[in-house]
């Protein structure tokens, strides 16, 4: 689509810009990259009624043109970016009504800059509710902008807002809100005519932000940093003057525009709300139970749509293979590509769920009270307080947790909580447990109450959040921080959370991870497919010459010889050469080839585990049944000894090798996605394969 | 005195900072010279403290506060 005008959100966190954004572009959104950044760009299209369409892109939520965090950088970098043509027609900065004084800091530094701006005056709804009143014309007059009150959340004023767009003027006629020249007099002449910038605040944010401008030369931000040196220019105080500079000159606009009454009203319900919920005792009950609540609906609710895909997806099997002549191409359909699709797929009731409760706890302002809660403990083990619900999340699935760290401004915090949120025991663990808990633990009960097997697993689930946190600590003293750790956030009031947001939380994070993440998973499931389904040299033709011999044919039924066939070519494949490759490797840990078969193919998720076990051992009948793999396992011998394979001390290291592995594509393609730095996910399977041999290896010394 | 010597409910004014770095950043969310701080509660766990400043609510660590000179 192509746009006839370009025009950019900007406003403080919590002002209801993204709500505005959706309201605007409707589901006609896309998100891409800024150049050279990791930071996401959302960006879609609005008609506006004179016909033309605006491209309208949502800039990250900010406090301040002076970034905090690399999302908060983008909004001066794309504002000021003439040579890539970044820089919008037209500026839209939303401005909470019920908290104007701290919003109109970023407007008058955007006003400064030259840009048209029009002014949202959103939530004006609430600060009627709260009995205060805005002048909106003297307001609009003093600033020399247009000003429109909307209430995004009840849709109103918008269109009055699209009209104010599309007969906006092209040139600014904002008046200046303070005297720039003075805070670096000869520095910013100098810049501006050096560089020839006509804009002076323009000119002095060069001077504070140059060094990571990457539209800059190298030569002009070396000579921006000599002038500085020159005219002994110091960038924390030149901001210190500004700021004050400001806020005096917001200070004189609220006390002629706006008339407040003493005790806002709104304040105060929330602050009967927090009086319960930040308690010392029941506000840990309370977070708690919803986090247990959060845990239940990714476990349960997902379980029947998760098995509805699945249904789908072995039906979608059967039918291409009854409907396609048998042979490599129909087997790569099935068993590699909608195998990965099923694989990619199926985590999505998870993610939905998840990102649905992340972002009503996100959307009613709850989220920063856990932060504000937890962070003594977390900052302990060298996390933040919003590490909490990722951990929690990933007890269900690593993928959406990990998607969802971007709300961790802290760089270190946010590597960290990355970093161990995979050793957490997610969803797909579960069957691998299960299946081998039953094999060795015996099933009664110790002091009448307590289920041996069911200690196990628990004992399993406690390993996986202590190793979580003893990793993390331990990362704190190798991660060098990027920048200063702080605490100075925002408590939002609270507020219903908004149905349609969650709602586009929900489809955004679901349809991000099935493009980003499904390439790498269908890639990495298409390896696998050819490595189990080729073997070296003639080797299967012999398989397939033996088989068919009359004294098989013969004796055997067909079901259970292609059984026999399938498990015998399993072995001669490129994925069995390997497994008896890597069996010197793995021996110390007790495992065979055949495991060693099981954990290359578990790469592409851990619980096809269970899968590769049947095949391995040709399970006759169901192969999916838990109990039929498990008594094959029970009777598997190894044919030196002929003594059991599954002995205590093997399933106890395998449980800890799939405690501790990264044997998870879908993990390695999201972290990449989130980090945008193959380096990322190199080092978390590096450190994690280590601890898995480790900890198997000692396990299974110690129970030998 | 600092701001962290304030108890629940307890009011100062912002005289001036220890720390410039944190100044600014403190600055920008709207506890400047002059502003009237409210302290509105402290965390289950003792820190960090949420205060009343500038028509809104802002949590920071015990530590930040401590570089707050009240009047």
């Amino acid at each position: 689509m192509k746009a006839d005008i370009r025009v950019a959100l900007v406003g403080n966190p919590n002002t209801g810009k993204s709500t505005l954004f959706n309201i605007l572009t409707g589901l006609n959104q896309k998100i891409g990259n800024f150049p050279g950044v990791t930071v996401d760009k959302k960006t879609g299209f609005c008609q506006l009624p004179d016909g033309r369409t605006a491209e309208i892109i949502d800039l990250p939520g900010t406090y301040s043109i002076y970034p905090k965090s690399k999302d908060e950088s983008i909004v001066f970098s794309v504002l000021a970016d003439k040579a890539r043509g970044l820089v919008p027609d037209l500026i839209v900065v939303i401005l909470d009504a019920s908290n104007l004084k701290r919003n109109l800091l970023l407007y008058t530094q955007i006003a400064d800059l030259k840009i048209p701006v029009v002014v949202a005056l959103n939530m004006i709804d609430v600060s009627e509710k709260a009995g205060i009143t805005i002048d909106v014309d003297l307001f609009a007059k003093k600033l020399g902008v247009p000003v429109v009150p909307i209430s995004a959340r009840k849709i109103k004023g918008i269109d009055q807002l699209k009209s104010t767009i599309a007969y906006a003027n092209k040139i600014a006629l904002q008046l200046e809100t303070i005297d720039v020249e003075p805070i670096a007099p000869q520095l910013i002449a100098q810049i501006q005519q050096e560089l020839k910038i006509d804009n002076p605040y323009f000119a002095l944010q060069l001077a504070h932000q140059h060094e990571t401008l990457n539209f800059l030369s190298a030569k002009e931000s070396d000579r921006i940093e000599e002038l500085e040196a020159l005219h002994s220019f110091h960038s924390q105080k030149a901001q210190a003057t500004e700021t004050i500079a400001r806020y005096s000159f917001i200070n004189d606009l609220l006390y002629d525009t706006v008339k407040k009454p003493e005790t806002a009203q709104d304040e105060s319900v929330s602050n009967k709300i927090d009086k319960i919920l930040t308690h010392k005792i029941f506000g840990f009950i309370i977070f708690f139970a919803i986090l247990m609540f959060i845990f239940q609906a990714i476990f349960s609710w997902s379980a029947y749509p998760m098995s509805l895909i699945e249904n789908l997806f072995i039906w979608l099997q059967s039918s291409v293979n009854k409907a396609l002549p048998t042979g490599p191409f129909t087997s790569l359909l099935v068993n590699g590509i909608i195998a990965g699709l099923s694989g990619v797929l199926v985590f999505v009731p998870q993610i939905a769920i998840l990102f649905a409760m992340i972002s009503i706890l996100e959307d009613t302002g709850y989220m920063s009270r856990v932060t504000f809660m937890m962070d003594k403990v977390m900052r302990k083990v060298g996390l933040n307080g919003k590490s909490v619900v990722p951990l929690i999340g990933g007890f269900a699935c690593a993928v959406p947790s990990i998607m969802s760290t971007r709300n961790i401004e802290n760089w270190k915090d946010r590597m960290i909580t990355i970093m161990v949120t995979p050793l957490v025991a997610c969803s797909a663990r579960l069957p691998v447990y299960t299946l081998l808990i039953a094999l060795v633990v015996p099933n009664r009960n110790v002091w009448w109450l307590f289920n041996l097997q069911g200690l196990a697993l628990t004992a399993m689930y406690l390993l996986s959040i202590i190793s979580a946190v003893v990793v993390a600590f331990v990362m704190k003293f190798i991660l060098k921080a990027r920048e200063r750790g702080y605490f100075i956030m925002e408590l939002p009031v609270y507020r219903m959370p908004r149905w349609k947001n969650v709602a586009f939380t929900m489809y955004d994070r679901s349809k991000t991870f099935v493009l980003q993440a499904g390439k790498v998973i269908i890639a990495v499931s298409i390896i696998l497919w050819v490595l189990k389904s080729y073997g070296p040299g003639d080797r299967f033709a012999q398989i397939d010459k033996t088989y068919s011999q009359p004294q098989y044919t013969k004796s055997m039924k067909p079901d259970s010889l292609s059984k026999v066939i399938a498990s015998e070519k399993l072995e001669n494949s490129y994925a069995g050469v390997f497994g008896h490759v890597i069996e010197p490797v793995i021996k110390p840990l007790g495992f065979d080839w055949k495991i060693g078969i099981a954990l290359i193919s578990s790469f592409a998720a851990r619980e096809v585990f269970v899968g590769t076990m049947a095949t391995i051992y040709s399970v006759e009948g169901d192969a999916d049944k838990l109990e039929s793999v498990q008594q094959k396992m029970h009777s598997a011998t190894n044919p030196d000894t002929g003594k059991p394979v599954f002995t205590l001390a093997v399933a106890f290291s395998l449980m800890m090798f799939y405690a501790f592995a990264m044997q998870c594509a879908s993990t390695v393609a999201v972290v990449y996605r989130e980090t945008k730095d193959w380096r990322w996910p190199a080092a978390q399977f590096a450190y994690m394969t280590a601890l898995a041999y480790t900890a198997s290896f000692i396990v299974y010394h110690f129970l030998k | 005195m600092t701001l962290s010597q304030l108890e629940v409910g307890e009011i100062g004014i912002v005289k001036e900072f220890t720390d410039l770095e944190m100044s600014v950043k403190l600055m920008e969310m709207g506890c400047l010279p002059g502003e009237e701080i409210r302290i509105s509660r402290i965390a289950p766990l003792g820190d960090p403290i949420a205060i009343h400043v500038s028509g809104y609510q802002l949590s920071l660590r015990k530590f930040e506060a401590s570089t707050i000179i009240l009047q």
